[in-house]
């Protein structure tokens, strides 16, 4: 082992499958203990969207019903929705701006880290998040809303709600690109509270004036909404198809969007 | 030792394998950032085994050498090589290790769980005990990031930058922010590494700092190389010494006598600063008759290196490497 062991390789780093499967554990698992133990994320990402169903759903209205669906149910996909949107940006654009903009990252780009493994951690990360926000209105619902379903209701709205992570993860890596550590924070909630609103993810959507729906319908906060409603049979009867393609749609441009940020890091940045 | 799987074609410059090679090398390396040239047709070359230092005042393009030679930023002319290929290989990151100016590492993390990540990354890393011991890190591996001092996140870069045990580093301001004590500490550790056969370049704006530890250093300023040779050599070229006595004679007339760098007035007396002092103060006493309170001392190294350094400016001359 002296360094006039000097042997050039490949260009590829010839890794076993199970080394390559450790990195990408082990940056998981360590992304998401930094979040969970920075208390400005979990408070914000998990209070929120749980105060909002403990006082709305369970505390005022519990016992009224929208469009035949009784509240505390209603609200499940609605502000899991809002929680799952909130988890996943938080835990992409927030951290990604920080990392480029305070030279972290760097560290890790100089480093043989697999660079996929970096964005595999965030989106771990965001998708352990929105599972424990939606299991959490999930197990107030149960104890305190007299919320009942079938298993298979139950499943197939969390397996919703938890994929839709997956578009918001997206668009946070995209926000990440093109905001700064002190810029992330404020733009995201500048995009995500209207976006929320205008979604009927807080007012249920047929509560909101017609300009407001029509907007609606270009969000994707809607869309995936739309989709978990659905599953208590409290959607608009929209194609369900439709809704898919939209975030489908929405994942690709900020995916690209994203790219676009990744490149240009690549060559010129910051300092 | 000294296995060598290299094809020569791959590059213009003699290729790793004993000690002496090249194992990092910018050539005729441009780098702007919109109008602002960072770095003016830079040759340099780092061999197999030495320790090089960057040395030269904020601003000067040291951490975008280091950068270009991280593959972290693209040059806007010319070539950069390191191991005989692309920065950018990823098989190189495998052998290299860099300590960066890093404004936020993640605070929520401890010690020891940023080593095992990093580690992670490495085909064959020290041992977690190990890189705890060379970064003097043992009794704080289980604090979290946020909670250390400034000098022990500088270990902890350190730690991070050497734990897959690499063969060539890059330490860009490794002691920056330390105080005497943690620097003195840091500069061990560089020695047992480099005692162990690995290659080291960093990067420092103390003259002090480049003596202590590199066999080479290279001098920049504004971008362009402004002198090269060991610490002796630099120190030679930089360490003047000054002149101070009341005298008749104009500040002009100090000027042109011959070896004289500079002429300050300071209250009744003036300054002058010269490489040799005897010819000059012979000159002195022979033009003034009625010279008094002549004093000779030592520049101080840092002052010293700030007169080349702002000699170069003032020139703007570039001499070429080798």
């Amino acid at each position: 082992m002296s360094s006039a062991t000097m042997a050039l390789g490949g260009a590829q780093i010839q890794r076993s499958p199970a080394h390559t499967l450790t990195i990408y554990l082990k940056e998981a698992k360590y992304e998401f203990l930094k979040y969970l133990r920075l208390r400005m994320y979990t408070i914000s990402v998990l209070s929120f969207p749980i105060m909002f169903y403990v006082l709305f759903g369970l505390v005022l209205n519990a016992n009224q019903s929208i469009a035949g669906t009784r509240v505390p149910v209603y609200l499940i996909p609605s502000y899991g929705t809002f929680g799952v949107i909130a988890a996943s940006l938080f835990a992409t654009a927030a951290g990604l701006a920080a990392d480029r903009g305070l030279g972290w990252l760097q560290v890790k780009r100089a480093s043989p880290m697999p660079p996929f493994a970096y964005f595999t951690a965030k989106l771990f990360t965001s998708v352990v998040f929105s599972t424990i926000v939606v299991l959490s209105l999930f197990a107030l619902g149960i104890a305190f809303g007299g919320v009942r379903m079938s298993l298979a209701a139950f499943v197939k709205l969390l397996a919703t709600l938890v994929a839709g992570s997956l578009p918001f993860s997206a668009m946070g890596l995209a926000l990440g690109y093109f905001t700064g550590p002190n810029s992330a924070a404020p733009t995201i909630n500048l995009i995500y509270l209207p976006m929320s609103f205008c979604s009927g993810l807080w007012v249920p959507f047929m509560f909101l004036p017609k300009f407001v729906q029509n907007i609606a319908l270009l969000l994707p906060p809607y869309h995936l909404s739309q989709l978990a409603l659905a599953v208590v049979g409290a959607g608009n009867n929209e194609s369900p198809i439709r809704h898919w393609e939209m975030l489908a749609a929405f994942t690709m441009i900020c995916l690209g969007v994203a790219r676009i940020g990744f490149q240009r890091d690549q060559g010129k940045l910051y300092g | 030792m000294a296995a060598m799987i290299a094809s020569p074609e791959q590059t213009g410059i003699p290729l790793l394998g004993g000690p002496g090679a090249v194992v990092a090398s910018l050539e005729r390396v441009n780098k702007n950032y919109g109008d602002v040239r960072a770095l003016k047709a830079v040759n340099f070359r780092v061999r197999a085994g030495e320790t090089v230092a960057l040395l030269g005042p904020n601003g000067a393009g040291k951490t975008t050498a280091i950068k270009l030679l991280l593959g972290l930023l693209e040059p806007s002319a010319g070539r950069v090589q390191v191991l005989g290929g692309d920065p950018t290989n990823p098989e190189n990151r495998m052998r290299t290790g860099a300590m960066l100016q890093v404004a936020r590492v993640p605070e929520t993390l401890r010690v020891r769980e940023h080593l095992d990540l990093f580690s992670s990354y490495y085909q064959n890393p020290m041992p977690a005990a190990a890189v705890l011991a060379a970064a003097g890190l043992e009794k704080l591996s289980n604090r979290k990031f946020g909670d250390l001092s400034g000098g022990q996140r500088q270990r902890v870069l350190f730690a991070l930058a050497i734990c897959g045990n690499p063969d060539l580093l890059f330490l860009d301001e490794p002691t920056v922010g330390l105080d005497v004590e943690a620097r003195r500490m840091l500069w061990e550790q560089i020695r047992l590494l480099v005692g162990r056969g690995k290659t080291v370049l960093l990067t420092t704006h103390y003259l002090q700092e480049a003596d202590a530890l590199a066999d080479r250093v290279v001098v920049i300023n504004q971008g362009a190389i402004i002198a090269e040779g060991t610490p002796a050599q630099i120190k030679a070229q930089t360490a003047g010494k000054r002149i101070r006595c009341i005298t008749s004679l104009s500040i002009e007339t100090l000027r042109r006598i011959s070896g004289v760098t500079e002429v300050k007035q300071d209250r009744e007396a003036v300054e002058l600063h010269t490489g040799v002092a005897e010819p000059v103060v012979r000159e002195l006493l022979a033009r003034d008759a009625g010279l008094s309170g002549l004093e000779v001392t030592a520049a101080g190294l840092e002052e010293a290196f700030l007169a080349l350094t702002q000699d170069s400016s003032e020139k703007g001359n570039t001499p070429n490497y080798e």
